[in-house]
């Protein structure tokens, strides 16, 4: 007889730290002690907490163990789930504030990383076994796709989604109960349901987790997408980069198959539904939804120009609905707990939920779903627990490649798509990149646009080359040789590129860099007229200077300095016994091997 | 899959044995299970809760745990009976047989079995 489950996280964060080797050893150690019939051990998706991963969660307790080592478990096993006694030292509870509470005590959804949460697309990461259909059952799995084929016609189910007002989670924003409502009254012998799984954006990781820890709930939605717009076979198109996401959604259309979930005659209401998975090359280009048809059709991935949309030409040539994976994530819910029900969480015009991946400077990397609405600050600061190492926080970078900045000053902003595009900034797909005061502006911009000319497909001139050139500039501009013009010719080229481009991949490239323009103009005229950088980032204005009070003249400067630019002086600071040394900023090469050896901080870069 | 009563079996086949991961639990039975405790015999004890529990269809209000040692070990093994506003009843000398009585007359019918309790000890 079970009494207790053992929660492992299976999703990619927490394997990659190992903890397939803390399964392994939950299972030898429970074999030891004997109790490996009364302890079950279940691999789940991803928890969101990926920074303290590997992450165990054992219940009835609901103790939620995190950074666990292999060598952690024997203990975890003798005196948890043994003698009962909780292992306190590995407990997370961060709760946000002093009190005088055990750590175990504190319910999991009470620590200030899952209180403002509201799980509604990630509600069964991190709880169920996702290889397992009957426990995605349990959670009212396939219910609401039982509720479709048997009460609903395909117009009852465009309506609630309709009218739930969800919206495209894959960066566009697009109404999913409209696109729905263009394809279903296209007449066609073959209509097609496909998901864009071809999450690209860098830093970005939701749909690979709700792949990863609830591959049922997007096999259920497209079947009730299917059956909505009269289409009788579904792709899913994922990145060949996602192998465990893979593996999972393939375990789970065959068992799906298998208990008669999809195949012919679902639920004997008539309808059939097949599912088919077609792997991505890692093209990024292949996110945007013309090119994604044209790759599963087998050829190149290209975009083509639109209209025709895909609602009335898609995929070969056949009316076809598209939405990406946390978008259809969304639909089982809404079916079996209504529209006014969805309505009721985010804003007017954002209803529902989004997930965010948070990365870069922040002390809970992870994953969050919280109501549209919230305020970027409760994100950053309670739930992701604020900048590490006491650093100034600087801006959000939203919306990978296609996005923009949100500069400190407008940090109380409601983060839903209205309020995101009214800054020159947009929702995405849900990355989230924190940046601190070390971070250049310049720099980041740089950086997604560096990206952008590497996946560019080349097809259309304005994309192609465009951005290109202005990738030379942002070069130019971080190697000080920054002229006078330049922001106006980058402003100039961006406004081009973005009227001018064939697909949203060119149409948005720009944004990374007007963005940064509109919010910090004054970095990029430093760089330029200043000749410095003001995060001390680039390297080209970076000075390496040693205090020569502070230094006590060891001499492991000059011992690790490759170019031998560090020599000793003859000023002997007051309460030294040797003389400090200096760098040569002629020969210096800006390598920071000094910093790194510099036990008493005594060498600056300015 | 033919009709939504076969997903509805499924369902209620499977619900018990995920219902361990809510939480929501409103009464909390916990077996002291120190070395004194797993001395005197609290895991036979411990698996004949977990297991009528199961089987009278209690599973989602009433969670099994462990604790450590409560400090009375002479009366080991000892179960506490976590009720939301309830006072706490404590049960001592605990056997499988004793388990099952108590699941049955306490944790179903409502009724502490006063006799097994610490107060009928002292």
């Amino acid at each position: 007889m079970i009494r207790a489950h053992v929660l492992i996280c299976g999703g990619t964060g927490c394997t990659s730290s190992g903890s397939v080797k803390i399964q392994e050893a939950f299972a030898e150690n429970l074999a030891a002690n004997g109790i490996s019939e009364e302890v079950k051990i279940v691999q789940t998706g991803c928890f969101g907490l990926c920074a303290l991963g590997p992450v165990v969660i054992v219940y009835p307790d609901g103790t939620f163990y995190s950074q666990v080592t292999p060598e952690d478990v024997k203990e975890i096993v003798e005196e948890h789930l043994l003698k009962g006694r909780v292992v306190e030292r590995l407990v997370y509870a961060d709760t946000g504030e002093d009190n005088n509470i055990p750590d175990s005590e504190v319910s999991l959804s009470d620590t200030a990383f899952y209180k403002s949460q509201k799980r509604i697309v990630l509600r069964n990461c991190g709880v169920i076994d996702p290889e397992n259909i009957e426990e995605y059952i349990a959670m009212d799995g396939y219910a609401a796709l039982g509720k479709v084929l048997t009460e609903m016609t395909p117009d009852d189910v465009i309506k609630v989604i309709s009218d739930s007002g969800l919206r495209g989670r894959g960066g566009g924003g697009f109404p999913t109960g409209r696109k729905w409502a263009l394809t279903a009254p296209n007449k066609a012998d073959q209509k097609y349901v496909v998901c864009n799984a071809d999450e690209g954006d860098p830093g970005a990781f939701m749909d690979r987790s709700v792949l990863e820890g609830d591959p049922h709930c997007l096999i259920e939605a497209m079947a009730i997408a299917g059956y909505a717009i009269g289409a009788t076979i579904g792709y899913v198109y994922v990145r060949a980069e996602y192998p465990i996401a893979v593996k999972r959604l393939q375990i789970a259309i065959d068992q799906a198959k298998e208990y008669g979930l999809l195949g012919k005659n679902i639920f004997g209401s008539g309808f059939d539904f097949d599912l088919q998975i077609r792997l991505g090359a890692g093209a990024f280009v292949c996110g945007e939804e013309t090119a994604l048809m044209t790759s599963i059709e087998g050829k190149r991935g290209e975009p083509r120009p639109r209209p025709p949309y895909p609602a009335v030409k898609g995929l070969y040539g056949k009316p076809t609905v598209e939405n990406n994976v946390e978008t259809f994530a969304n639909v089982p819910q809404i079916i079996l707990n209504g529209a006014d029900w969805f309505k009721s969480m985010g804003t007017e015009k954002s209803s529902g939920t989004k997930i965010f991946a948070l990365g870069g400077k922040i002390e809970h990397t992870g994953l969050v779903e919280i109501p549209m609405g919230t305020p970027l600050s409760e994100i950053i600061y309670n739930i992701g627990g604020g900048i590490p190492n006491g650093k100034k926080f600087k801006a959000v970078q939203t919306g990978g490649p296609s996005g923009g900045c949100i500069p400190a000053s407008l940090i109380d902003i409601s983060v839903d798509y209205d309020s995101l595009t009214s800054i020159g900034c947009m929702m995405g797909s849900g990355g989230m990149i924190v940046m601190d005061e070390d971070n250049c502006m310049v720099d980041i911009a740089k950086f997604f646009l560096e990206f952008i000319v590497d996946e560019s497909c080349g097809k259309c001139t304005p994309c192609r080359i465009g951005t290109r050139r202005m990738l030379e500039i942002l070069t130019r501009i971080t190697e000080g040789k920054g002229e006078d013009g330049d922001i106006e010719k980058l402003e100039n080229l961006a406004n081009t590129i973005k009227a001018s481009s064939l697909c949203g991949l060119g149409q948005t490239a720009p944004n990374p860099v007007l963005s940064t323009i509109r919010f910090f103009r004054d970095e990029y005229e430093a760089h330029i007229y200043k000749k410095e950088c003001p995060a001390h980032y680039c390297k080209a204005f970076a000075k390496y200077v040693i205090d020569r009070d502070k230094c006590i003249g060891c001499g492991l400067c000059a011992k690790n300095c490759p170019v031998n630019a560090i020599t000793r002086t003859d000023y002997i600071a007051p309460g030294k016994k040797l003389a400090a040394f200096a760098i040569d900023t002629d020969k210096c090469i800006k390598c920071g091997a000094c910093i790194g050896n510099c036990k008493f901080k005594a060498i600056e870069v300015k | 899959m033919k009709s939504l009563a076969e997903l509805q079996a499924i369902k209620d086949r499977m619900k018990d044995k995920v219902v361990l991961r809510e939480g929501t639990n409103s009464v909390r039975v916990v077996i002291g299970m120190a070395t004194c405790g797993i001395a005197a015999g609290a895991r036979p004890v411990l698996n004949k809760f977990v297991e009528e529990v199961n089987a009278k269809g209690l599973a989602d209000t009433v969670a099994v745990s462990q604790t450590g040692c409560i400090g009375i070990c002479q009366f080991e093994p000892v179960v506490e009976i976590f009720e939301a506003g309830k006072e706490k009843v404590t049960y001592v000398k605990m056997t499988p047989e004793k388990a099952s009585e108590v699941v049955e007359k306490h944790l179903k019918g409502g009724k502490v079995i006063a006799e097994y309790t610490i107060a009928a000890q002292q």
